[in-house]
Protein backbone atom coordinates (compact mmCIF):
# COMPACT_ATOMS: atom_id res chain seq x y z
CA UNK A 1 0.00 0.00 0.00
CA UNK A 2 1.31 3.47 -1.06
CA UNK A 3 1.33 6.01 1.31
CA UNK A 4 -1.41 7.67 -0.33
CA UNK A 5 -3.20 4.81 -0.01
CA UNK A 6 -2.66 3.91 3.55
CA UNK A 7 -3.92 7.71 4.30
CA UNK A 8 -6.93 7.31 2.23
CA UNK A 9 -7.55 4.08 4.42
CA UNK A 10 -6.81 5.32 7.66
CA UNK A 11 -9.39 8.05 6.49
CA UNK A 12 -12.43 5.71 5.69
CA UNK A 13 -11.56 3.94 8.53
CA UNK A 14 -12.06 6.63 10.58
CA UNK A 15 -15.18 8.16 9.27
CA UNK A 16 -16.91 5.01 9.32
CA UNK A 17 -16.11 4.57 13.07
CA UNK A 18 -17.53 7.86 13.74
CA UNK A 19 -21.14 6.95 12.21
CA UNK A 20 -20.65 3.18 13.92
CA UNK A 21 -19.89 5.28 17.10
CA UNK A 22 -22.89 8.15 16.62
CA UNK A 23 -24.87 5.06 15.16
CA UNK A 24 -24.57 3.02 18.37
CA UNK A 25 -25.01 6.14 20.79
CA UNK A 26 -27.87 7.10 18.64
CA UNK A 27 -29.57 3.88 19.19
CA UNK A 28 -28.49 3.79 23.39
CA UNK A 29 -30.80 7.07 23.64
CA UNK A 30 -33.16 5.77 21.36
CA UNK A 31 -33.83 2.55 24.32
CA UNK A 32 -33.48 3.85 26.94
CA UNK A 33 -36.18 6.95 25.77
CA UNK A 34 -38.43 3.47 25.03
CA UNK A 35 -37.78 1.94 28.43
CA UNK A 36 -38.84 5.06 29.86
CA UNK A 37 -42.21 5.40 27.69
CA UNK A 38 -43.10 1.48 28.23
CA UNK A 39 -42.30 1.37 31.66
CA UNK A 40 -44.74 4.47 32.06
CA UNK A 41 -47.47 2.33 30.23
CA UNK B 1 -15.86 -10.32 -8.01
CA UNK B 2 -16.63 -6.92 -9.22
CA UNK B 3 -13.40 -5.42 -7.08
CA UNK B 4 -11.05 -7.41 -9.82
CA UNK B 5 -11.07 -4.64 -12.18
CA UNK B 6 -10.25 -2.06 -9.22
CA UNK B 7 -7.81 -3.88 -7.11
CA UNK B 8 -7.41 -0.61 -5.15
CA UNK B 9 -10.84 -0.30 -4.13
CA UNK B 10 -10.86 -3.72 -3.28
CA UNK B 11 -8.47 -3.08 -0.25
CA UNK B 12 -10.26 -0.17 0.93
CA UNK B 13 -12.75 -0.16 3.21
CA UNK B 14 -15.92 1.37 1.40
CA UNK B 15 -17.11 4.77 2.67
CA UNK B 16 -19.93 5.05 4.68
CA UNK B 17 -22.00 7.28 2.12
CA UNK B 18 -21.87 3.80 -0.15
CA UNK B 19 -23.65 2.02 2.37
CA UNK B 20 -26.55 4.91 2.94
CA UNK B 21 -26.62 4.73 -0.57
CA UNK B 22 -27.47 1.03 -0.45
CA UNK B 23 -30.32 1.70 1.53
CA UNK B 24 -32.02 3.80 -1.54
CA UNK B 25 -32.97 6.72 0.33
CA UNK B 26 -34.96 8.55 -2.23
CA UNK B 27 -37.02 5.64 -2.58
CA UNK B 28 -37.27 5.64 1.61
CA UNK B 29 -38.41 9.36 1.48
CA UNK B 30 -41.78 7.76 0.61
CA UNK B 31 -41.85 4.47 2.33
CA UNK B 32 -41.12 7.21 5.48
CA UNK B 33 -44.07 9.37 3.64
CA UNK B 34 -46.46 6.52 3.59
CA UNK B 35 -45.57 5.16 7.03
CA UNK B 36 -46.34 8.25 8.79
CA UNK B 37 -49.58 8.55 7.07
CA UNK B 38 -50.94 5.20 8.40
CA UNK B 39 -49.70 5.56 11.75
CA UNK B 40 -51.36 9.50 11.76
CA UNK B 41 -54.30 8.09 10.33
CA UNK B 42 -54.97 5.15 12.82
CA UNK B 43 -57.64 5.78 14.81
CA UNK B 44 -55.80 5.54 18.38
CA UNK B 45 -52.82 7.32 19.90
CA UNK B 46 -48.97 6.38 20.04
CA UNK B 47 -46.00 8.23 21.99
CA UNK B 48 -44.41 10.16 20.11
CA UNK B 49 -41.17 8.19 20.96
CA UNK B 50 -42.66 4.90 19.93
CA UNK B 51 -44.25 6.61 16.95
CA UNK B 52 -40.73 7.80 16.20
CA UNK B 53 -39.35 4.35 16.62
CA UNK B 54 -41.78 2.75 14.82
CA UNK B 55 -40.97 4.47 11.64
CA UNK B 56 -37.59 4.22 12.28
CA UNK B 57 -38.11 0.23 12.18
CA UNK B 58 -40.26 0.60 9.20
CA UNK B 59 -37.25 2.67 7.41
CA UNK B 60 -34.52 0.51 8.80
CA UNK B 61 -36.00 -2.79 7.09
CA UNK B 62 -36.69 -0.75 3.69
CA UNK B 63 -33.27 0.30 3.82
CA UNK B 64 -32.11 -3.22 4.55
CA UNK B 65 -34.17 -5.07 1.71
CA UNK B 66 -32.68 -2.36 -0.39
CA UNK B 67 -29.11 -3.20 0.40
CA UNK B 68 -30.12 -6.60 -0.16
CA UNK B 69 -31.84 -5.86 -3.53
CA UNK B 70 -28.23 -4.30 -4.55
CA UNK B 71 -26.21 -7.48 -3.49
CA UNK B 72 -28.59 -9.07 -5.69
CA UNK B 73 -29.00 -7.42 -8.50
CA UNK B 74 -25.14 -6.11 -9.04
CA UNK B 75 -24.60 -7.92 -11.77
CA UNK B 76 -27.12 -6.54 -13.82
CA UNK B 77 -26.87 -3.08 -12.57
CA UNK B 78 -23.50 -3.39 -14.07
CA UNK B 79 -25.31 -3.73 -17.30
CA UNK B 80 -27.39 -0.84 -16.87
CA UNK B 81 -26.24 3.31 -17.47
CA UNK B 82 -28.97 4.36 -14.57
CA UNK B 83 -27.44 2.01 -12.01
CA UNK B 84 -24.00 1.46 -13.04
CA UNK B 85 -22.36 3.77 -10.85
CA UNK B 86 -23.76 2.08 -7.35
CA UNK B 87 -21.52 1.15 -4.77
CA UNK B 88 -21.40 -2.59 -6.01
CA UNK B 89 -20.87 -2.43 -9.89
CA UNK B 90 -18.92 0.45 -9.57
CA UNK B 91 -16.63 -1.64 -7.22
CA UNK B 92 -15.93 0.84 -4.59
CA UNK B 93 -17.63 -1.88 -2.06
CA UNK B 94 -17.35 -5.38 -1.60
CA UNK B 95 -20.34 -7.76 -2.57
CA UNK B 96 -20.50 -9.66 0.53
CA UNK B 97 -20.62 -6.42 2.75
CA UNK B 98 -23.79 -4.92 1.36
CA UNK B 99 -25.61 -8.83 1.60
CA UNK B 100 -23.98 -9.02 5.63
CA UNK B 101 -25.66 -4.94 5.89
CA UNK B 102 -28.68 -5.58 3.97
CA UNK B 103 -29.39 -8.89 6.49
CA UNK B 104 -28.27 -7.31 9.87
CA UNK B 105 -30.06 -3.66 8.94
CA UNK B 106 -33.76 -5.91 8.34
CA UNK B 107 -32.79 -8.36 11.02
CA UNK B 108 -32.46 -5.47 13.59
CA UNK B 109 -35.26 -3.03 12.46
CA UNK B 110 -37.78 -6.70 12.76
CA UNK B 111 -36.31 -7.17 16.76
CA UNK B 112 -36.37 -3.67 16.80
CA UNK B 113 -40.39 -3.13 16.31
CA UNK B 114 -41.27 -6.41 18.37
CA UNK B 115 -39.36 -5.06 21.47
CA UNK B 116 -40.49 -1.49 21.24
CA UNK B 117 -43.96 -1.85 19.24
CA UNK B 118 -45.38 -5.33 18.87
CA UNK B 119 -44.94 -8.32 17.19
CA UNK B 120 -47.96 -8.05 14.59
CA UNK B 121 -46.16 -5.16 13.60
CA UNK B 122 -42.74 -6.96 13.63
CA UNK B 123 -44.03 -9.86 11.82
CA UNK B 124 -45.75 -8.01 9.18
CA UNK B 125 -42.69 -5.62 9.17
CA UNK B 126 -40.70 -9.03 8.10
CA UNK B 127 -43.26 -9.92 5.81
CA UNK B 128 -42.78 -7.11 3.82
CA UNK B 129 -38.70 -7.33 3.81
CA UNK B 130 -39.03 -11.25 2.43
CA UNK B 131 -41.52 -10.22 -0.09
CA UNK B 132 -39.25 -7.60 -1.31
CA UNK B 133 -35.88 -8.89 -0.99
CA UNK B 134 -36.71 -12.88 -1.86
CA UNK B 135 -40.17 -12.48 -3.49
CA UNK B 136 -40.16 -9.47 -5.98
CA UNK B 137 -36.18 -9.22 -6.43
CA UNK B 138 -34.64 -12.76 -6.23
CA UNK B 139 -37.93 -14.54 -7.84
CA UNK B 140 -40.53 -12.94 -9.90
CA UNK B 141 -38.90 -9.53 -11.06
CA UNK B 142 -36.84 -11.77 -13.57
CA UNK B 143 -39.32 -13.80 -14.78
CA UNK B 144 -42.72 -12.24 -15.34
CA UNK B 145 -43.68 -8.63 -16.83
CA UNK B 146 -46.26 -7.84 -14.59
CA UNK B 147 -42.52 -7.48 -11.98
CA UNK B 148 -43.88 -3.95 -11.12
CA UNK B 149 -47.19 -5.19 -10.16
CA UNK B 150 -45.58 -7.44 -8.16
CA UNK B 151 -42.88 -5.06 -6.82
CA UNK B 152 -45.65 -2.58 -5.86
CA UNK B 153 -46.71 -4.93 -3.40
CA UNK B 154 -43.49 -3.97 -1.53
CA UNK B 155 -43.90 -0.18 -1.15
CA UNK B 156 -47.76 -0.74 0.10
CA UNK B 157 -46.65 -2.51 3.42
CA UNK B 158 -45.45 0.88 4.51
CA UNK B 159 -48.46 2.24 5.64
CA UNK B 160 -49.99 -1.00 6.45
CA UNK B 161 -47.22 -1.55 9.16
CA UNK B 162 -47.43 2.41 10.34
CA UNK B 163 -51.32 1.67 11.35
CA UNK B 164 -50.97 -2.21 12.71
CA UNK B 165 -47.92 -0.36 14.93
CA UNK B 166 -50.61 2.12 16.53
CA UNK B 167 -53.98 0.07 16.76
CA UNK B 168 -51.94 -3.49 17.17
CA UNK B 169 -54.44 -5.52 14.49
CA UNK B 170 -55.17 -5.69 10.81
CA UNK B 171 -58.53 -4.39 9.58
CA UNK B 172 -60.03 -3.40 6.35
CA UNK B 173 -58.67 0.02 6.72
CA UNK B 174 -54.94 -1.04 6.60
CA UNK B 175 -55.75 -3.44 4.20
CA UNK B 176 -57.19 -0.54 1.98
CA UNK B 177 -54.06 1.61 2.01
CA UNK B 178 -52.45 -1.19 1.18
CA UNK B 179 -54.36 -2.25 -1.63
CA UNK B 180 -54.58 1.78 -2.53
CA UNK B 181 -50.34 1.82 -3.45
CA UNK B 182 -50.80 -1.63 -5.11
CA UNK B 183 -52.88 -0.75 -7.76
CA UNK B 184 -51.52 3.00 -7.74
CA UNK B 185 -47.96 1.88 -8.63
CA UNK B 186 -48.74 0.25 -12.42
CA UNK B 187 -50.19 3.20 -14.06
CA UNK B 188 -47.72 5.40 -12.45
CA UNK B 189 -44.52 3.45 -12.89
CA UNK B 190 -45.90 2.10 -16.78
CA UNK B 191 -46.81 6.06 -17.77
CA UNK B 192 -42.94 6.44 -16.72
CA UNK B 193 -41.99 3.43 -18.53
CA UNK B 194 -43.92 4.93 -22.13
CA UNK B 195 -41.79 7.73 -22.58
CA UNK B 196 -38.85 6.85 -20.61
CA UNK B 197 -36.53 4.49 -22.58
CA UNK B 198 -34.98 1.88 -19.90
CA UNK B 199 -31.93 -0.28 -20.79
CA UNK B 200 -33.59 -3.69 -18.63
CA UNK B 201 -34.26 -5.38 -21.73
CA UNK B 202 -30.32 -5.77 -22.30
CA UNK B 203 -29.81 -7.21 -19.01
CA UNK B 204 -32.47 -9.97 -19.50
CA UNK B 205 -35.58 -8.15 -17.08
CA UNK B 206 -39.11 -8.92 -18.99
CA UNK B 207 -40.43 -5.38 -18.37
CA UNK B 208 -44.22 -4.92 -20.09
CA UNK B 209 -43.73 -2.30 -22.71
CA UNK B 210 -40.67 -4.44 -24.07
CA UNK B 211 -42.07 -8.00 -23.57
CA UNK B 212 -45.87 -7.21 -24.86
CA UNK B 213 -45.32 -3.86 -26.40
CA UNK B 214 -46.70 -0.37 -26.14
CA UNK B 215 -50.46 -0.93 -26.85
CA UNK B 216 -50.83 -3.35 -24.18
CA UNK B 217 -48.85 -1.22 -21.53
CA UNK B 218 -51.17 1.39 -22.20
CA UNK B 219 -54.45 -0.93 -21.65
CA UNK B 220 -52.56 -1.89 -18.92
CA UNK B 221 -52.11 1.49 -17.76
CA UNK B 222 -56.28 2.38 -18.18
CA UNK B 223 -57.35 -1.06 -16.58
CA UNK B 224 -54.98 -0.54 -13.19
CA UNK B 225 -55.99 3.23 -12.78
CA UNK B 226 -60.21 1.87 -13.30
CA UNK B 227 -59.59 -0.56 -10.90
CA UNK B 228 -57.72 2.30 -8.52
CA UNK B 229 -60.24 4.39 -8.41
CA UNK B 230 -63.00 2.43 -6.26
CA UNK B 231 -60.75 1.35 -3.91
CA UNK B 232 -58.88 4.48 -2.96
CA UNK B 233 -63.07 5.64 -2.60
CA UNK B 234 -63.60 2.43 -0.39
CA UNK B 235 -62.63 4.08 3.16
CA UNK B 236 -65.31 6.36 2.38
CA UNK B 237 -67.67 3.95 1.50
CA UNK B 238 -67.12 1.86 4.23
CA UNK B 239 -67.39 4.26 6.86
CA UNK B 240 -63.71 4.33 8.29
CA UNK B 241 -63.54 7.92 6.92
CA UNK B 242 -65.61 10.88 6.45
CA UNK B 243 -66.66 13.21 4.08
CA UNK B 244 -63.27 15.14 3.47
CA UNK B 245 -61.23 12.19 2.79
CA UNK B 246 -64.06 11.07 0.54
CA UNK B 247 -65.20 13.81 -1.53
CA UNK B 248 -60.89 14.18 -1.97
CA UNK B 249 -60.53 10.48 -3.13
CA UNK B 250 -63.72 11.46 -5.92
CA UNK B 251 -62.06 14.42 -7.14
CA UNK B 252 -58.46 13.01 -7.94
CA UNK B 253 -59.34 9.76 -8.96
CA UNK B 254 -62.02 11.20 -11.51
CA UNK B 255 -59.12 13.20 -12.37
CA UNK B 256 -56.33 10.60 -12.13
CA UNK B 257 -58.93 8.59 -14.76
CA UNK B 258 -59.64 11.45 -17.17
CA UNK B 259 -55.66 11.76 -17.45
CA UNK B 260 -55.33 7.63 -18.26
CA UNK B 261 -58.33 7.70 -20.87
CA UNK B 262 -56.25 8.82 -23.47
CA UNK B 263 -52.87 7.37 -22.15
CA UNK B 264 -54.71 3.91 -22.34
CA UNK B 265 -56.41 4.66 -25.76
CA UNK B 266 -54.21 6.30 -27.47
CA UNK B 267 -51.63 5.26 -29.97
CA UNK B 268 -47.61 6.93 -30.65
CA UNK B 269 -47.27 8.81 -33.76
CA UNK B 270 -43.86 9.83 -35.33
CA UNK B 271 -41.72 12.12 -33.72
CA UNK B 272 -44.65 12.29 -30.41
CA UNK B 273 -44.02 14.49 -27.20
CA UNK B 274 -45.84 11.65 -24.85
CA UNK B 275 -47.52 15.06 -23.49
CA UNK B 276 -50.28 12.79 -21.85
CA UNK B 277 -47.90 10.15 -20.59
CA UNK B 278 -46.19 13.11 -18.85
CA UNK B 279 -48.83 15.05 -17.71
CA UNK B 280 -50.34 11.36 -16.11
CA UNK B 281 -47.00 10.59 -14.46
CA UNK B 282 -46.06 13.69 -13.06
CA UNK B 283 -49.79 13.82 -11.51
CA UNK B 284 -49.79 10.22 -10.23
CA UNK B 285 -47.64 11.46 -7.73
CA UNK B 286 -49.43 14.43 -6.47
CA UNK B 287 -52.54 11.66 -6.55
CA UNK B 288 -50.81 9.53 -3.82
CA UNK B 289 -49.46 12.29 -1.59
CA UNK B 290 -52.46 13.97 -1.85
CA UNK B 291 -54.42 10.94 -0.92
CA UNK B 292 -52.97 10.26 2.23
CA UNK B 293 -52.34 14.07 3.21
CA UNK B 294 -56.27 13.77 3.12
CA UNK B 295 -56.52 10.53 5.34
CA UNK B 296 -54.35 12.45 7.79
CA UNK B 297 -56.18 15.91 8.06
CA UNK B 298 -59.55 13.71 8.09
CA UNK B 299 -58.04 11.84 11.50
CA UNK B 300 -57.04 14.74 12.82
CA UNK B 301 -60.29 16.59 12.54
CA UNK B 302 -62.03 13.63 13.31
CA UNK B 303 -59.87 13.41 16.66
CA UNK B 304 -60.12 17.22 17.12
CA UNK B 305 -64.60 16.65 16.71
CA UNK B 306 -64.40 18.93 14.04
CA UNK B 307 -66.01 15.94 11.96
CA UNK B 308 -68.23 13.20 12.64
CA UNK B 309 -66.81 9.72 11.74
CA UNK B 310 -68.89 7.51 8.38
CA UNK B 311 -69.94 8.33 5.04
CA UNK B 312 -73.11 10.33 6.15
CA UNK B 313 -71.10 12.62 8.55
Amino acid sequence: MTPEEEKEFKRRRKSRNLVVGGTLLFFAVLFYAITVVRMGD
Amino acid sequence: MQNAANPITAKMPAEWRDFLTLTKPRVMTLVIFTAICGLLAAPGTIHPVLGFTAILAISMGAGGSAALNHWWEADLDRGMKRTAKRPLPSGRMRREDARDFGVFLSAISVVLMGVAIGWLAAATLAIAIVYYAVVYTMWLKPRTPQNIVIGGGAGAFPPLIGWVAVTGEITAMPVLLFAIIFFWTPPHFWALALFVKSDYAKVGIPMLPVVAGEKTTRQHVLVYTLVLAPIAIAPWVIGGTSWVYGSVAVVLSALFTRLAVPVGLRERRGEDPMREEKVLFKFSIYYLFALFAALVADRVLFANGLIGPGMLA
